[in-house]
């Protein structure tokens, strides 16, 4: 979380990170080490308004005196540590966990990831045509938004937000196990018939873009979608008296999502579904 | 927390089912039906912190449902949920996560055929066959393929589950096609099972301890137990203290039998400092890994033991709640166990009041509903706990935080019925079976191509052809598996690798959970790891990425080099150490970590395919 909450001033603890000393507040992670430091660390299942859940482990680090690799997002920094975030050991399960991924499931709106696939030279098409793909349909069974589990990486993030950390409604979980577990709500049912609010909580944490606006899904299916053609525009949220935060985001004089900043104090990034959802009044021109 | 139920109602036997687990509801708010409503219902509402601390209630209530229809339907999760506020997209997520439940629908009969590595040498596949041209679709019989049943001794094997009230369950090993069937159609009539001592090839033999009783006392009577000695390891514990007792398991140097090989006393004692209250301890019995079938033979041996071990290890730790999570796939054990509960609460040795000392314990069994990696000491955690049997990142360790988020000792079945000598014998005696670092005795798990498969006990030290030697090996030893699917293979010409901790880790492989399986030349190695990667890829749990696809790609690119050798493997072979090596470094835990141990072993040390 970017908001660092005022309190107690954190005592400082020293570790060393790769080979330099470093001072951290304590109970920071690795990862907020490594950030301080400006070391670029790739993420995916790490969520800055959330409690890290370690699963994509491609932030793996090598700490010395650990039998295996550890989670940079999670582990805690500890007095004394020697940590070291760029070895052959660290980079080769990096490359690894990409190639696995980006053979498994569909990348291509997933921020960054090409980028890394090149810097660790991951070459996902050389576990063969025949490697198991996700190979899901996208769901599409209301207005606001589109459930694309091809690109799910399973990194729980819209659990998480969905249930207990965030909205507590718990209207989605992993179901299945091992490379058949997904992403579902309850009895598989479609969302209409599940519990969600449509807060899009989820969407809003979705690092790959399973997850989207049936507006942006649509246009990305029309080839209309121009991230560089847009704007951003943060307002406030005129429904009700929370005053939550809005990030419009405008193409071509339209509202074509509607995010929120993380950073702010009181939301951290989450909205209901009218702020979400609802600003079709605005640009009802009629 | 606002649930959202759907409108699928509940069958009344399946109510019925779920009501026999909870009571029936006591309002409206609790899934009663709405023209039950009662005035009070109007005016207030249970539920909330008091209903939601019966979430542990998920995986027993699940079990009730299926135990009497056979599946889950939408109704009975959904009223099941109702009945303990959890919601239903989670329980549906912890429904799907085990293997003996099913959320479609499906016969009341399933019939459980074991395929994995001891089963398979057995001749599994054609039993397979045979059963399946026999129960086809419309016989009433869902059959299988299952992984190993933990009755490797008596291979191949087949357990058949009949839905009902009561649920029936028979076994049938070393299984024909025709006793499987009959198995299946009849259980009640099924041949009954032999009695625990059979898979003791030792028993009766003087000079045993761990297995001392195995075959000598009747294990439904706590009277015989007595009669045995049962129950003076305790009053020794009460007459050491809590401290005394720790003292002495760690001056034993008794090390965990789980194959983590954790020092017991040290765990104890981490846990029994920790201030946080309430302490709880936790057996775990969860016995999926192929090959292992010790701690089954133990309780259906001798049941009486291990819980007078729980109630010593709750003392010693300051717990006054015992868990033991037993493999669902072990009918027979859960019976002898619920009576051996029955019995000492009915005689003051377990409750308020122990012997008359003033220390409160007592232990409530949770069963399993497959799912190796709930033998995972924090998977087990959350599995009893209702949430999905996926592993949680450690630190924080059990000790300090495990079930319920309280302080935890978690022990192997083996390993608590160790704590019985080390109190009868004493420390020192103890310390001296074995080898230094090693100590006392050791239960090894035999099977595949020998004589006399079964359980052996053996001071640690012993080496693995002594061991073999003794359960007859056959002519033509092509390997010996060792430790289990998450150990390794070794060859014909190193049976003198000493069957210590410290031994097998200086050889290059481990003891794992004390499983020996000899497998001979008749048997396909490729075939062999295939089944293993097999096995990886079924039970991994999905939580991170380098075990949920990396389990995926190894099996596949097994297959791929299923028929070939040399150079045409090469490729593959390059592949799958590569990848190995991320799961063993970046897996979160010791089920990605370790499943590409035996493939790699079987490659660099068994040249499986040059
Ligand atoms: C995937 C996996 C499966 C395991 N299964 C079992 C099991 O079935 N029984 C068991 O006692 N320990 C099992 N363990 C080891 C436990 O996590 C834990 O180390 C052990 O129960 C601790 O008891 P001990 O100290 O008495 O050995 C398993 C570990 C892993 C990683
Ligand atoms: S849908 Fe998105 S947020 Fe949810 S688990 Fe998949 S990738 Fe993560
Ligand atoms: S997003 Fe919802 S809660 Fe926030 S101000 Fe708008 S209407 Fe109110
Ligand atoms: S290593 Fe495998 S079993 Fe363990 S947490 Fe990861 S996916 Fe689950
Ligand atoms: S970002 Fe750390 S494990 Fe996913
Ligand atoms: S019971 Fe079949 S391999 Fe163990």
């Amino acid at each position: 979380m970017t908001v660092i909450p005022l309190g107690v001033p954190r005592r400082l603890l020293e570790f060393t990170l790769d080979g330099e000393p470093v001072r951290a507040p304590e109970g920071s992670t690795i990862l907020d080490a490594c950030r301080a430091a400006g070391k670029d660390v790739p993420t995916l299942c790490e969520g800055d308004t959330l409690t890290p859940k370690n699963a994509c482990r491609v932030c793996v680090v090598e700490v010395e005196g650990a039998r295996t690799l550890v989670p940079a997002c999670s582990r805690k920094a500890e007095p004394g540590m020697e940590v070291r975030t760029d070895t052959e050991r660290a980079r080769h399960s990096r490359k690894i966990v990409l190639e696995l991924l980006a053979s498994s499931v569909d990348l291509s709106t997933t921020p960054k990831v090409a980028g890394w696939l090149k810097e660790y030279e991951a070459k996902p098409d050389r576990f063969g045509p025949d490697a198991a793909r996700l190979n899901e349909e996208p769901k599409v069974d209301n207005e606001l938004y589109v459930r694309d589990y091809d690109k799910c990486i399973l990194c729980y993030k819209c659990v998480d937000a969905c249930g207990d950390q965030w909205q507590n409604t718990f209207a989605i979980s992993v179901a299945g196990r091992g490379f058949d577990a997904r992403i579902a709500v309850e009895h598989d049912a479609p969302l209409t018939d599940s519990a969600c609010v449509y807060c899009g909580n989820c969407i809003e944490v979705c690092p790959t873009g399973a997850l989207s606006f049936k507006s942006e899904f649509d246009m990305r299916a029309a080839g209309t979608w121009d991230e560089s053609a847009q704007t951003e525009t943060t307002t406030v949220c005129a429904y009700c008296g929370v005053g939550c935060n809005l990030t419009l985001h405008v193409q071509d004089n339209e509202i074509v999502k509607v995010t929120s900043p993380h950073d702010n104090p009181v939301t951290h990034g989450n909205l209901c579904i009218k702020g979400r959802f609802g600003y079709q009044h605005v640009q009802n021109r009629d | 927390m606002d649930l959202h139920f759907g409108d699928s109602k509940p069958t009344d036997e399946e109510k019925a089912a779920v009501d026999a687990l909870l009571g029936p509801p006591e309002s409206s708010w609790e899934g009663a039906a709405r023209d039950e409503m009662t005035a009070a219902d109007l005016r207030w509402a249970r539920g909330g912190r008091e209903a939601r601390e019966r979430r542990d209630l998920l995986l027993p209530g699940l079990h009730a449902i299926n135990d009497r229809i056979g599946w889950i339907s939408e109704g009975a999760l959904d009223y099941l949920c109702r009945r303990l506020t959890v919601p239903p997209a989670e329980a549906y997520g912890v429904a799907t996560f085990y293997a003996m439940f099913s959320v479609e629908p499906r016969p009341a009969t399933v019939l459980h055929l074991c395929t994995d590595l001891a089963c398979a040498a057995a001749g599994a596949a054609d039993l397979c066959a045979g059963v399946e041209a026999r129960l086809g679709l419309g016989s009433g019989v869902s059959v299988r393929r299952s992984p190993c049943l933990g009755l490797c001794e008596r291979a191949p094997a087949a357990l058949a589950i009949k839905a009902g009230d009561p649920v029936r369950t028979a076994v049938s090993a070393p299984a024909t096609v025709e006793r499987a069937v009959l198995a299946a159609s009849a259980p009640d009539s099924a041949e009954e099972e032999p009695p625990a001592a059979m898979a003791v090839p030792q028993a009766g033999d003087p000079s045993l301890t761990l297995l001392g009783r195995v075959g000598v006392v009747d294990p439904s009577s706590l009277d015989d137990y007595r009669a045995h000695g049962g129950y003076t390891a305790l009053r020794r514990a009460f007459e050491l203290g809590p401290a005394g007792v720790i003292r002495e398991v760690t001056d034993s140097g008794l090390v965990g039998r789980g194959g983590a090989a954790f020092p017991t006393g040290r765990k104890w004692q981490a846990t029994a400092a920790q201030p946080d209250r309430p302490h709880h301890l936790v057996c775990n019995a969860d016995e999926s890994e192929p090959g292992t079938f010790k701690d089954r033979v133990l309780i259906e041996g001798d049941p009486f033991s291990l819980v007078e071990a729980m109630t010593i290890a709750g003392y010693a730790t300051g717990a006054h709640r015992g868990h033991l999570y037993l493999r669902g796939e072990y009918p027979r054990a859960l019976r002898l166990l619920e009576n051996a509960l029955a019995q000492c609460r009915a005689r003051g040795l377990l409750g308020d009041d122990v012997l008359g000392q003033g220390y409160a314990f007592d232990i409530e069994i949770r069963r399993g509903a497959g799912a190796y990696i709930c033998g995972e000491e924090t998977a087990l955690f959350n599995s009893i706990e209702g949430y999905r049997g996926e592993p949680r990142s450690k630190p924080p360790f059990p000790v300090e935080k495990g079930l319920f988020g309280k302080p935890t000792v978690e022990n192997n079945v083996e390993t608590l019925v160790n704590v019985l000598p080390v109190l009868t014998m004493g420390a020192p005696a103890y310390a001296a079976i074995g080898t230094d670092r090693s100590t006392g005795p050791k239960l090894f798990c035999v099977s595949g191509s020998v004589e006399r498969p079964g359980i052996y006990e053996l001071p640690f030290g012993a080496t693995l052809g002594e061991l073999l030697a003794l359960s007859g090996v056959r002519d033509g030893l092509r390997a010996v598996l060792l430790g289990g699917a998450a150990g390794g293979f070794v060859r014909p010409d190193e049976l003198d690798i000493p069957l210590t901790f410290e031994g097998t880790r200086e050889a290059g492989t481990t003891l794992g959970s004390g499983v020996v399986m000899a497998f001979d030349d008749t048997v396909p190695l490729p075939r062999l790891l295939l089944r293993i990667a097999e096995f990886f890829r079924d039970e991994s749990c999905g939580q991170c990425v380098p075990c949920r696809v990396g389990t995926v790609r190894q099996e596949e690119a097994l297959h791929r080099i299923a028929e070939r050798t040399g150079a045409a493997a090469a490729g593959d072979i390059a592949l799958l150490r590569e990848v190995g090596r991320a799961m063993r470094d970046a897996s979160i835990c010791g089920l990605g970590q370790t499943a590409w141990n035996a493939v790699e072993s079987a490659i660099d040390r068994l040249g499986a395919y040059e």
